[in-house]
């Protein structure tokens, strides 16, 4: 693989049902692609909580996947209300997820931290009051 | 443990997977939360959970599990059913809770160590 492949979602962020869509296609597509299971699954987890945070934080963005030769790059981007204290929303168990979040079986503050877990390296890139940028790097 | 087996022990009932009804798995992961299942499931083919939305689909289909077991009479609606489907996950209903689901599975040898699922 020379040029690197490319995929782009539209996160919609009016209905928390489809949250996720867009990840089980990026799994469905680097099947397709050959990449290795647990890579996969590594990229998928990672991107479906981030389209998760998307939905439940920002009212939805723009999900991008970048596969390279022995790099997938996953760039999730909102322009929701930002993080104010990115260290603090790391923290496993910290949330400001609405209540009912919870009863839908997310909001536990381990969406972060599971993108974290999930991939080599995680930048974020936020603004109050602009937006939100995840930069997500799985090696293989 | 094979599908049929748990079928059995939870005197559940099969929404979706007949098909898969003798595959065998060794290993499962019981929870509410998708979060948890996200960060803690490694390799646990058969999820049980209380919640009851397309979410638990799409978490199980994330983590490569196979089965999903909804406890306390939770009823999936059709289309989470049909996410299933299309997703090559088998879909029982039990009527027990989740800590009865989990002890008897549990005691009849499906265990939470991931092996060769």
């Amino acid at each position: 693989m020379s040029e690197p492949i490319r995929f782009h979602f539209d996160v919609d962020g009016d209905n928390f049902s489809s949250a996720g869509e867009a990840s089980v296609q990026v799994k469905r597509m680097l099947r397709q692609i050959g990449i290795p299971a647990e890579v996969i699954r590594r990229v998928s987890v990672a991107m479906y909580e981030g389209e998760i945070n998307m939905v439940i934080h920002a009212d939805g963005g723009n999900a991008d996947v970048v596969v390279e030769p022995g790099k997938i790059i996953i760039i999730l981007a909102d322009r929701g209300p930002g993080i104010a204290d990115i260290e603090l929303a790391m923290t496993e168990g910290y949330s400001t997820a609405p209540e009912n979040v919870r009863s839908l079986g997310f909001g536990a503050g381990m969406g972060l931290p599971n993108m974290k877990r999930y991939t080599d390296d995680m930048k974020i890139e936020s603004v109050v009051g602009e937006g939100t940028t995840v930069t997500m790097t799985v090696l293989f | 443990m094979k599908i049929s087996e748990i079928k059995e022990l939870l005197s559940a009932d099969v929404l979706c997977g007949e098909e898969m009804l003798e595959e065998d798995f060794c290993s499962a992961f019981g929870s509410d939360m998708m979060s948890d299942v996200l960060a803690f499931v490694n390799d646990q083919a058969v999820l049980l959970t209380g919640l009851c939305n397309l979410q638990v689909v799409r978490t199980a289909n994330m983590m490569d599990m196979r089965c999903i077991v909804f406890v306390r009479a939770k009823k999936p609606t059709d289309d989470i059913v049909e996410l299933a489907k299309e997703s090559g996950i088998a879909v029982l209903a039990t009527d027990k809770t989740m800590y009865v689901s989990c002890g008897i599975l549990y005691s009849n040898g499906l265990r939470n160590e991931a092996v060769n699922n």
